[in-house]
């Protein structure tokens, strides 16, 4: 009689209120499988095309200008025509790209084969696509370790201000207030200009390195690690008031316990996608301050001051401008591609 | 339950606890948020702290553990005075706290046995890990969950879930007496039943006493031996539940208890609903004399001019108010 049941009767249906099986039960209470937040992250970062692809363009870029150095047979700093006890050899000079010099085309026509000089040479004679190279392993470099820099003091005083709190942390910010409010370009350019003059690396390691990337670095370490303190220490300030850190402190665990197993952990992807999106900003300033002439120290040559030497022949040469430019368009905005695209994934407000 | 002194696991003698507020570059004023708060828990028993909201109950929680530096007043566990950092240390053995806020109280990144053994990591308690599966095991059995959520973390439960975390934690050192903040007010209605009786379970089990918080008073009615009532930082009665019940004494008190739905539909009809005028007034300007005083029907010239005392009406009924005699049943 039930199964005839009418459309508009009231009549209930007593199939549907049977205790459930044992397995149908079991079918309800199973959970999905767990995942750890990272995983989660790496998940939602893959299905982010245009991250994915900055990603992987990234990786390219740093493995391409770390090894093809490694076998290319010239190197950024021989003058190609210049040879010991001979007379320098200027045909090798301003190179158009797979052209090649004098003493090369002697060498082909006897039937060795010599390997091009895909973007030529410039007006040293340098080959000119290790030049790009080394700029770019250069630029690279200083923008990566700019960052830890700036990541590292950012990150003690930043916890230091937000776990401390009260007067230490009113004192930091006042200062950080101050620094913020410096006009950084100015004060970059006074500082390098100064530090370059000043910093005397004779006979240190550092010597190879160059006076003017170091004050760079010191630049970085004095300037940029205000708004990574800032957002650390926002960071630190608001979990220390989590429930589950007073829980910690009720069961009498001791700061460093707390710092370690909730602080650092809870705010470890804010930390990663901020130093990611500092990158790009570091190898920016460097370049900027490479083409004004305060950069690296020549011969080394990095995108900036690659940038800047090809101005002297922009006309006949305008290509020697627009392949580091175009390079540290790429890396620039790959980088902070690929850093949204790290927020996105992995910031906690947006998957709570 | 005898009246016998050995009996009191927990004596709390006039806690105060001042918060500093800034209310100006490098000038602060102190928030009240508990004043002069006396009370004593007997060993096994629970005593229920009912309030409105911001009157200061988690802080009174929170104070007796430590968790805040009193301003002033005594805290006595098992007749030893807590105060210095060694007894505070062996103090945190015995006493353990639950959260009101079953989201924020589990850390994200920890997966629920690192999360209920913190305690005992913390204290080094178990020597092999093993012995720490094994215990953390029989805590998750205490609150009804099983080794398939162990391994899991905290946002992939429900709140009921999480606040049953939350307990295991608080269990682990195997304490004598816990603070429950308001375990159950962001739960479902549906599971503040179960999670009550779990505790109630639990204290028939493990010889547990409770200090238990909440915001009304139909939930610690049923798990409560006595029910303290506080305003704005203050005491204003306490007696057995039973008694708060039959015979509210304070007009504060009264109007909560009016508040309560009763089932009885007749009865329910006959009672007559005092409604409460005014917000509770901010603890940063309490007013002087009886703090109830801005919201009190009785109110007189007395009431501002000075703080009525908790006194004994009889039976151990305590209560604060000078009107007592006029105000009648
Ligand atoms: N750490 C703190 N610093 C300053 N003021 C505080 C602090 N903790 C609490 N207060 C203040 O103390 C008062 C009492 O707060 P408390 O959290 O104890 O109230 P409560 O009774 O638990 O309320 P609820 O039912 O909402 O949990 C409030 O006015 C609050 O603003
Ligand atoms: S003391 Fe006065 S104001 Fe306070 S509750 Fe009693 S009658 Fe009301
Ligand atoms: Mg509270």
């Amino acid at each position: 009689m039930i199964n005839m049941k009418k459309p508009f009767s009231l009549q209930l249906d007593p199939d549907a209120f049977r205790p459930a099986t044992a397995e149908e039960k079991e079918y309800i209470s199973r959970m999905r499988p767990s995942s750890t937040f990272f995983r989660d992250g790496w998940k939602r970062l893959m299905k982010n095309k245009v991250a994915t692809v900055s990603m992987i363009l990234i990786i390219v870029i740093t493995l391409s200008c770390i090894l093809i150095p490694l076998f290319w047979p010239y190197s950024y700093d021989a003058m190609l025509g210049v040879r010991p006890g001979k007379p320098v050899d200027s045909s090798f000079n301003n190179l158009a790209p797979f052209t090649y010099g004098k003493t090369e085309l002697k060498r082909i026509e006897e039937g060795e084969s010599v390997f091009p000089h895909i973007f030529g040479t410039d007006a040293h004679g340098r080959d000119y696509f290790i030049r790009i190279v080394f700029g770019t392993r250069i630029s690279l470099a200083v923008g990566f370790f700019a960052s830890i820099i700036v990541l590292l003091i950012g990150l003690i005083i930043g916890s230091i201000a937000g776990y401390a709190g009260g007067k230490v942390d009113l004192f930091i910010m006042r200062i950080v207030d101050i620094i913020y409010s410096l006009p950084d370009m100015l004060v970059i350019i006074l500082l390098a200009v100064v530090l370059g003059r000043v910093l005397n690396l004779e006979g240190t390691i550092l010597e190879k390195i160059g006076s003017n990337i170091i004050s760079m670095f010191i630049v970085f370490g004095l300037l940029y690690w205000v708004s990574m303190a800032r957002l650390i220490r926002g960071q630190i300030l608001s979990l220390r008031e989590q429930e589950y850190v007073l829980s910690a402190r009720a069961t009498g665990a001791k700061g460093s316990w707390i710092i370690r197993k909730h602080l650092l952990p809870n705010c470890i992807s804010v930390i990663i996608i901020s130093t990611a999106l500092q990158i790009p900003n570091a190898i920016f300033t460097e370049s900027f301050l490479s083409f004004l002439g305060l950069g690296v120290n020549a011969p080394m040559p990095s995108l900036g001051s690659l940038a800047s030497d090809a101005l002297n022949g922009l006309n006949t040469y305008t290509y020697r401008l627009i392949i580091p430019a175009a390079v540290i368009c790429l890396i620039v905005l790959s980088l902070n591609l690929f850093g949204d695209g790290l927020r996105d994934a992995f910031d906690p407000k947006l998957n709570a | 339950m005898s009246e016998n002194k050995n009996d009191i696991l927990l004596d709390v003698r006039g806690l105060k606890q001042y918060f500093p507020i800034n209310t100006g570059f490098l000038k602060t004023r102190p928030l009240k948020a508990v004043d002069d708060v006396s009370f004593t828990i007997r060993r096994g028993e629970t005593l229920g702290l009912v309030g409105e909201s911001g009157c200061g109950k988690t802080t009174v929680g929170r104070t007796i553990l430590h968790l805040y530096q009193p301003t002033a007043g005594e805290i006595r566990y098992d007749g030893q005075l807590i105060e210095s950092k060694q007894s505070i240390r062996e103090f945190r053995k015995k006493a353990t706290m639950v959260f009101q806020d079953p989201y924020s109280s589990l850390n994200p990144r920890m997966t629920v046995s690192d999360i209920v053994a913190e305690p005992l990591d913390v204290h080094e308690l178990c020597r092999t890990k093993q012995e720490r599966e094994e215990r953390v095991l029989e805590l998750l059995g205490y609150v009804g969950l099983n080794s398939e959520h162990a391994s899991r973390y905290a946002h992939e439960f429900s709140g009921g879930q999480r606040q049953r975390i939350g307990i295991a934690r608080a269990l682990a050192v195997n304490p004598e007496f816990i603070v429950c903040d308001e375990p159950v007010s962001a739960l479902d209605v549906s599971i503040q039943a179960q999670v009550i009786n779990m505790f109630d379970d639990l204290q028939d089990r493990l010889g547990l006493t409770y200090l238990f918080i909440a915001h009304d008073l139909l939930v610690v009615r049923h798990i409560s031996d006595r029910i303290a009532v506080m305003y704005l930082g203050k005491l204003v009665e306490l007696a057995d539940a039973d008694e708060i019940y039959r015979h509210p004494l304070h007009p504060y008190s009264r109007s909560l208890l009016s508040a309560v739905p009763l089932p009885d539909p007749k009865k329910a009809r006959a009672n007559k609903r005092i409604v409460l005028s005014g917000d509770i007034p901010s603890p940063l300007n309490a007013p002087s004399g009886c703090p109830f005083r801005t919201r009190c029907r009785y109110a007189t010239e007395q009431c501002a001019q000075s703080m009525p005392e908790l006194k004994d009406e009889g039976a151990g009924h305590l209560v604060a108010c000078h009107r007592l005699k006029e105000i009648g049943d």
